[in-house]
């Protein structure tokens, strides 16, 4: 077991799995105990799915002393990250490979939610299929219960099965006490202070839908997570404070042409056609 | 008066194709020219007049005579100049390098405050579809948009406060922009109202395509022309509702809402399945009879479904071209190619 690190000749380092989760693109994998990986139960399946599964196992495991080609030993280095990957899937949802992607999820090694109203949330990898090559890795945030597209094409282009489609929820079921307070905080499309009639009458529609889920859990007592209290319920359908009616106006004085008004019975919506 | 033929390349397009400046326009000149579009600027940005100068590319006169001339020739132009913070004083000083940079700061402060008026600007408006377009902006990263082209936005008109954001029209929420190098770009500069004006605009970009593929507008059939709350429903939030929400899911099974760890904002990312459900007001005059009046009657009729209160049914016809003239009353309305720019 010389020199298998032919790809990175400067990084040699005596572990294969180390040179793996250190190298430019993987910093969202953790590494996996050793035991783990030399349990072949944990493997069970695998070899059908990795070509010269033998010799990858061998390479990740450290004991590959194979006399090959370069040609060759490209393809079984290539197996050997499948394989690594494919066993990361199931790692990440035992204690332990939990415990070690909570850790790079607090350090926010998976990057912090685009969305603005999430405040930089830490975001977690995970896969929109279990089966390989089929979707590239994405990044669930806790807050908004989205996916996104990772920022990098180096992140892009890792196969979302060796995150698979469990690994976020099941933190959370495990650690419920990092799940982050829900905010019904959200952005409100407007034109010179006044809100836009088609998105504001979804915006309306949403919230609607928002407090009949609210309604339903206060009924079966379950905890909504939502950081303003269950009592608002009903206040904060609508929350034009009369500060705000004061800052719509003067923006609206500095450009009468738009200045069409609020249409009486449905909200102040800035709305294109009520003029005609 | 520009002096800028003399220049390789002016103030403007130099500050545009500055790294991180990517989403600017480049303001004509006629449009900082006209007094009326600088209205209350002087109060906000400190050497008021000499970053105009620097924008505009006006040579600074170290002499007095030629600088006196300069001034009244800058009257005509920029009214109560001189009234600034700044003002005077500091102008019989020859400039000094620390002043240059206070007077760059401020330049590029006064652009993206005229840059902020710019863009809601016929011209403006114009120039940054053109942008938006070619993928100036960036695309949503939300998945489940599917790459959508988004609009540089901010959070606020006025400056200092926060950077600039995208603005995705097809999941209506704002993102903070990939590259860290937009995050020293003001966000009042694109201020709050363009996102949206933007789609008041140019209805008819076909908001459901990716940013790889060409943009382009909706086609002419009748279905996809519904219109719903002054907007195409097609291009309501495209990128909501069935089919484009997170399902939370352990081995295949989905996790209940009752759970602990249950989807909770689900509503954030939906939509109804039949988007004129959104119509309130053709929701109120079903119910509430015969009341609605006039005004109320051409949004209505905007749907093709038949309206329990209509008392005259549309006359048969092209239903496109009486929304076009519909749309035609509105002050903003330019046409989705440009062709009528009037400035």
């Amino acid at each position: 077991m010389d020199d298998y690190g032919t790809e990175s000749d400067s990084d040699y380092t005596s572990y294969w799995r180390d040179w793996f989760i250190s190298s430019r693109g993987n910093e969202y994998f953790c590494e996996i105990d050793e035991e783990y990986l030399t349990d072949r139960f944990n493997l069970t399946g695998l070899n059908t799915e990795v070509q010269y599964y033998q010799y990858a196992l061998d390479l990740v495991t450290d004991v590959f002393d194979l006399d090959c080609d370069d040609e060759m030993r490209e393809t079984i280095e290539k197996s050997a990250r499948h394989l690594y990957g494919l066993v990361h899937a199931r790692y990440i949802v035992t204690t332990r490979g939990l415990a070690k992607m909570l850790e790079k999820y607090k350090k926010a090694d998976f990057g912090k939610c685009p969305r603005v109203m999430c405040n930089s949330h830490p975001l977690l990898p995970m896969g929109l299929s279990d089966i390989p090559n089929l979707k590239p890795v994405k990044l669930y945030c806790a807050r908004c219960e989205d996916i996104y597209n990772p920022k990098s094409s180096r992140h892009a282009s890792i196969d979302g099965a060796y995150f698979g489609t469990s690994f976020h929820n099941i933190l959370f079921q495990v650690y419920p006490a990092l799940i982050p307070a829900k905010s019904a905080e959200r952005y409100v499309p407007r034109v010179y202070g006044f809100k836009v009639h088609a998105a504001a009458a979804l915006v309306r529609w949403q919230n609607g839908v928002r407090d009949d889920m609210r309604r339903r859990l206060r009924k079966m007592e379950v905890e909504s997570g939502f950081k303003d209290g269950e009592d608002d319920l009903d206040d904060d359908e609508e929350e034009d404070d009369p500060e705000e009616d004061e800052e719509q106006l003067a923006l609206v004085r500095r450009d009468p042409a738009l200045g069409a008004g609020p249409s009486g019975a449905y909200g102040g919506d800035a709305q294109m056609g009520s003029v005609a | 008066m520009s002096t800028s033929s003399g220049t390789p390349e002016s103030w403007i397009s130099s500050f545009c194709s500055l790294l991180g400046h990517e989403y600017f326009a480049e303001v004509s000149e006629e449009f900082i020219e006209d007094d009326f579009n600088l209205t209350g600027l002087q109060n906000q940005v400190a050497m008021y007049k000499e970053a105009l100068e620097m924008i505009l590319d006006v040579e600074p006169e170290e002499d007095d005579d030629d600088d006196e001339e300069e001034e009244e020739d800058e009257e005509d132009i920029s009214g109560d100049v001189r009234d600034g913070p700044g003002g005077r004083e500091r102008r019989h000083h020859s400039r000094v390098a620390s002043d240059l940079s206070v007077i760059e700061s401020s330049a590029e402060m006064l652009y993206g405050l005229i840059h902020q008026r710019f863009i809601c600007s016929r011209a403006g408006i114009q120039q940054m579809s053109e942008k938006y377009d070619l993928g100036h902006f960036g695309v949503c990263p939300r998945t489940n948009c599917n790459q959508t082209r988004t609009l540089p936005v901010g959070l606020s008109d006025i400056p200092g406060e926060d950077t600039v954001k995208l603005f995705c029209p097809s999941c209506l929420d704002v993102y903070v922009p990939p590259n860290s190098r937009f995050q020293t770009v003001d966000g009042a500069f694109f201020g709050r109202t363009f996102g949206a004006l933007f789609l008041l605009t140019f209805p008819e970009y076909d908001l459901s395509r990716s940013g790889a593929e060409t943009a382009s507008t909706l086609g002419r059939s009748a279905d996809e022309l519904t219109m719903v709350n002054g907007m195409y429903a097609r291009n309501i939030a495209p990128g909501l509702g069935r089919g484009k929400i997170y399902e939370p899911k352990i081995y295949g099974f989905r996790v209940s809402e009752l759970a602990r760890s249950g989807p909770r904002m689900r509503w954030l990312r939906d939509k109804p399945d039949d988007v004129t459900v959104l119509d309130e007001a053709r929701r109120f005059a079903e119910e509430h009879g015969a009341e609605s009046d006039d005004d109320d009657e051409s949004m209505v009729n905007n749907n093709n479904r038949p309206v329990a209160s209509a008392r005259r049914r549309r006359p048969a016809g092209n239903p496109t071209l009486r929304q076009r003239q519909g749309l035609n009353g509105s002050p903003m309305n330019v046409d989705a190619n440009g062709a009528e720019s009037e400035l």
